[in-house]
């Protein structure tokens, strides 16, 4: 584990957070390094004492007792239809109405104003499903190095199949696949190897016309976009750009 | 309109829900309901007022919860969102986080020799400096600082992706962090 990572799983391993793995390898880097030990033990002291001296506000006994009279009340009567009662009918409707148009064109609007940037927003959360997948339990939903048994497991799950390769006489073999949402969609997350080193392979349906496949670098992690066939492809990975590269290309012939 | 067809209309089945069990679900959290509901409005009146609206809320809606499900997570949604829409509502002019906030790179280095460690952090301090905060770093620490939820709870409550929850998490405990180091009457930013 390097430096920067122990910067980037500093809170996730104050919260124990890390799966068995990479906390390991954490604790290791730590009797290694001095530096990232004394960052380590001013952070948890820092989190420590912020947390003991962080306040605690509990409901005051006369608010609950009250709470539950408003309950029992209800139970006869419900609170909400006294409260309402003097209210016309219609109006509640008409009110609902004017607030779904709202809310309709509050949604168009920020989809508007949201979207020259989505390129970059979707490479970031493309990396932070990455991150997220390192963590306990997360990697895989179905644990198979068989592009025959990955494949089959999306059906039902996903409104697409997703084509499973199998890269193994490349040195990328395959170690499973899970579902993951990007994009405000679900999509299918087939998560490859390169030594000890994971590649986490997101695609889904786009409409986008094929692209040559363009790297990137976010957060000290190398990210690989590529179209074809109308799917969106975004591999990810710690692995350096030119492996990644390679990936690429052995997944696009 | 008669009640019971209102009732009907608006999905509710008001006089089905049983009102022990729903006490006994939802009560054992009332503190933590409003212990959120205090820090995100930061006062008492409009934190009593939020957990009674989350209160009825959690009440009618009682009948889409199944049993063996989180309640303490169930209930606590309902709180964060009153508190959000009340937030939207009466203090749109505070500084909010940014929409795409998360997207920027993380405070990667704590090696800031301006934050120096507090020796005698007190619960005023930190309570000044987390009131400065925005909305989404204070719902954050207090679900995980005080509530002591795991990222993926938080996640379901805040409703965005676990990495997400992460970052977020990091950023916000900097944020505080620097504030606390700062010399005291000097943390309006
Ligand atoms: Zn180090």
């Amino acid at each position: 584990m390097s430096c920067q990572e122990v910067c980037e799983f500093l809170d996730a391993y104050v919260d124990k957070e890390l799966d068995v793995f990479t906390s390991s390898q954490f604790d290791r880097h730590l009797t290694e390094c001095a530096a990232c030990r004394a960052k380590y033990d001013q952070y948890q002291q820092m989190h420590d004492s912020v947390r003991v001296h962080m306040e605690y506000f509990p409901a005051s006994e006369e608010f609950v007792q009250k709470l539950r009279a408003q309950l029992h009340q209800s139970g006869r009567r419900p609170a909400e239809n006294i409260r309402r009662s003097w209210f016309p009918q219609w109006r509640v409707w008409a009110m609902a109405a004017s607030v779904v148009a709202v809310l309709l064109l509050t949604a168009v609007l920020l989809r508007m104003v949201r979207r020259p940037s989505s390129s970059d927003v979707l490479a970031e959360e493309v990396v932070s499903s990455h991150i997220r997948s390192l963590l306990a339990n997360h990697l895989s939903d179905v644990v198979s190095s068989d592009q025959h048994t990955v494949k089959p497991w999306f059906s039902g799950k996903l409104d697409f199949a997703p084509l499973v390769k199998d890269l193994s006489s490349k040195g990328f073999p395959l170690a499973g696949g899970r579902l993951d949402y990007l994009d405000d969609r679900p999509v299918a997350a087939l998560v490859y190897k390169r030594r000890q080193h994971t590649i986490n392979l997101f695609l889904w349906p786009s409409s986008a016309s094929n692209s040559r496949p363009r790297t990137l670098t976010i957060r000290g992690y190398n990210v690989v976009h590529w179209t074809h066939s109308h799917m969106a492809y975004w591999a990810v990975s710690d692995v350096n750009a030119g492996d990644l590269g390679e990936f690429a290309h052995d997944l696009e012939d | 309109m008669s009640e019971e067809i209102w009732n009907k209309r608006a999905g509710r089945e008001v006089r089905k829900i049983d009102h022990e069990l729903f006490e006994r679900t939802v009560l054992p959290y009332i503190n933590s309901a409003h212990n959120l509901a205090r820090w995100l409005t930061r006062n008492e009146h409009d934190a009593e007022d939020m957990v009674q609206e989350a209160f009825l809320r959690a009440l009618r809606s009682f009948d889409t919860f199944t049993a063996g499900r989180d309640a303490r997570a169930w209930f606590l949604t309902i709180v964060r969102n009153s508190c959000r829409t009340w937030h939207r509502q009466y203090r749109s002019h505070e500084t909010s986080m940014e929409w795409d906030m998360d997207a920027q790179p993380a405070v990667t280095a704590w090696s800031d020799p301006e934050a120096v460690l507090i020796k005698n952090a007190n619960s005023q301090l930190i309570r000044r400096a987390m009131e400065q905060l925005p909305f989404e770093y204070r719902e954050i620490l207090i679900l995980r600082e005080l509530e002591e939820l795991s990222y993926k709870e938080i996640a379901q409550i805040v409703e965005v992706p676990l990495g997400t929850v992460m970052s977020r998490l990091s950023r916000a405990r900097k944020e505080l962090y620097i504030r606390l180091g700062q010399p005291t009457g000097e943390m309006g930013v």
